[in-house]
């Protein structure tokens, strides 16, 4: 067995015992993103000089017995998290110079718990797609099938730990960013409740939906690096200022008592038939293992892509107007004055969907338009929040597939947006509702490629949904499989 | 039709965009079919509910009115396209 294919918690154990050293391992890593990421493309830059030199002063704090459930251990991050002194893109031509003056609240925390920081991970620009083939540095490939996507936007993220290019990763997600692609990817994804995680330093793309969760080989891991970044933090107005409970302490025990709830809306026509036969298969783990499973409803989540896509690119075209070419960032000037200078800027700078997003949302909020289009979702958004906490009177926990599909093919959804759109449809309710919600391996398709369970939490209920995730994971071994590469 | 080739310019030049023809052509079918999709929208009945901004319900977040460090001039500056002195520098704005 390589070092690369142990979990944070099992690479913890070694490094503890001095079994192995955090530069041995990083080394490991290292040469393991050198042998693979030809094909995979999942990272954007990587810092070795930077990770070996956190590696010594890793091993010197380990040999010292002051060492974390981080210290040592080799991470990664999307490209959205600003770095201080490493270039962060994400993944768009308009900051493919931006070295960033600072550090992010995600890599502070990080760092401060001793974690190697392997490099930068390639996304879909601005996190604005589902495929990962909106990257100004080219599309990532999946590692269980090199012809198909990995999801999208923290493709990188996905494909980095199923590839065992990193123990864990940090992803964003505004509409599935973190669950679809780890459903595509085979590993483990958690999108937090809003508020749960700073948002300092991730580069905004929808302030309200945005939030940043861990990406991992297992459940324990996801708790070990949730409990890394969650808390308060003064610099994150919208953070919330509520304990951070032990989640490692929530693992453990069957399902005896807990209501698992079936949205009836998330099973109907469409859903693939081998993602239908994966996700029923874990409902009967789940009864198994003394679950209580009952029907709830969602009655407004036919409703939820199109308030979404309001929401969402209204958020996105007020954040993105930062990029004016004064400050940082791509500038283009023909010596034709200010306003062709931000308009020539822009448009060199941005990609194809991430225009079509500032056009859309700039037209949502636009003079004539604002109460039609933007406040409309608005409401609509309080309909689907109302959905969820009338569904959690009767459950504790929702069970549904993380997307209609598996992995889809490189290319194959490209010339139609409102199709790319709706691949996120089983996601994007719950950023809506700013619950938590988890996705994790539940089986394969018979060419194998991974299929995604999605357990979605109470707001501020992340420590039912790892206890359930990591019951179901104890009684299977989906978890266990190695992707091809 | 949702929206017409001149309303898409006119969104264009709101969002600082400078589109060519290929791409006004482009995201004029586009918008018109995304815009007719989120029209399902207005078949729900929404009088009296309150919108969300934020699905966390939350208080305005106060702090103390204390100084902080700043970046500093040197860091603030060090990714501008073009600076001169103490300041970015831009294009010349008044004639």
């Amino acid at each position: 067995m390589s070092l690369t294919d142990l979990t944070i918690h099992e690479l913890h154990e070694r490094l503890v015992r001095r079994e192995v050293s955090s530069v041995e391992a990083t080394r490991a890593y290292l040469e393991r993103i050198a042998a693979v990421d030809e094909r995979i493309n999942a990272f954007i830059t990587v810092d070795a000089e930077g990770a070996l030199r956190q590696a010594e002063a890793a091993d010197r704090r380990l040999a010292a017995g002051k060492g974390g459930a981080l210290t040592g251990i080799p991470l990664a991050l999307k490209d959205i998290f600003v770095t201080e002194g490493v270039r962060t893109t994400c993944a768009s031509k308009i900051l493919q110079n931006f070295i960033p003056p600072y550090d992010g609240a995600a890599a502070a925390r990080l760092k401060e718990a001793g974690a190697v920081l392997l490099g930068k991970l390639n996304m879909d620009e601005f996190a604005m797609g589902s495929s990962n083939e909106n990257s100004a540095f080219g599309a990532v490939k999946n590692p269980w099938n090199l012809q198909c996507v990995p999801g999208g936007s923290s493709g990188g993220s996905a494909a980095a730990v199923a590839a065992r290019q990193a123990a864990a990763t940090l992803g964003t997600d505004t509409g599935g960013s973190i669950r679809q692609p780890a459903a595509h990817c085979g590993v483990v994804g958690l999108k937090p409740t809003y508020g749960r995680v700073s948002r300092y330093g991730v580069i905004a793309y929808a302030s309200s939906l945005d939030q940043v969760g861990p990406m991992t080989r297992d459940v324990e891991d996801c708790a070990l690096l949730l409990q890394a970044v969650a808390g308060h933090d003064p610099a994150d107005s919208t953070s919330v200022d509520t304990p951070v409970p032990d989640y490692r302490a929530a693992l453990g025990g069957d399902l005896k008592g807990v209501r698992v709830g079936l949205p009836r809306e998330y099973f109907i026509e469409g859903l693939d038939s081998d993602v239908k036969e994966a996700v029923m298969g874990a409902i009967t783990v789940c009864r198994e293992l003394g679950a209580e499973i009952v029907e709830v409803s969602l009655p407004h989540t036919e409703y939820a892509v199109a308030c979404y896509y309001l929401v969402a690119t209204a958020e996105a075209s007020s954040n993105l107007a930062r990029y004016d070419g004064v400050r940082y960032g791509l500038r283009v000037d023909e010596g034709k004055g200010l306003l062709d200078m931000y308009m020539k800027s822009r448009a060199a700078g941005f990609g194809a969907e991430v225009k079509r997003r500032i056009m859309l949302g700039t037209y949502a909020l636009s003079s004539g338009y604002y109460d039609a289009y933007y406040l409309k979702a608005q409401k609509v958004r309080t309909l689907i929040r109302r959905d969820f906490l009338e569904a959690f009177e009767k459950a504790d926990v929702l069970l549904t597939p993380v997307a209609p599909t598996t992995a889809f093919g490189l290319g194959e959804k490209t010339a139609d947006p409102l199709q790319m759109y709706l691949s996120d449809i089983f996601t994007i309710p719950v950023n809506l509702a700013g619950s938590c919600a988890l996705s994790l391996p539940c089986g394969f398709t018979p060419s194998g490629l991974p299929v995604g369970l999605q357990l979605v939490g109470r707001p501020f209920g992340e420590e039912t949904i790892l206890r359930t995730a990591h019951a179901y994971e104890q009684a299977t071994d989906w978890h266990r499989r190695v992707a091809p590469i | 039709m949702k929206i017409g080739r001149a309303e898409v310019e006119h969104v264009a030049r709101l969002a600082r965009l400078a589109l060519d023809e290929e791409e006004l052509d482009a995201l004029t079918a586009q918008m018109d079919a995304i815009l007719g999709y989120v029209d399902q929208l207005g078949n729900l009945n929404t009088e009296g509910i309150v919108p969300t901004a934020h699905a966390v319900p939350m208080e305005n977040a106060f702090r103390p009115d204390e100084v902080l460090v700043g970046l500093g001039e040197e860091k603030a500056l060090q990714n501008a396209p073009a600076a001169e002195g103490p300041c970015f520098r831009v294009p010349k704005v008044i004639e």
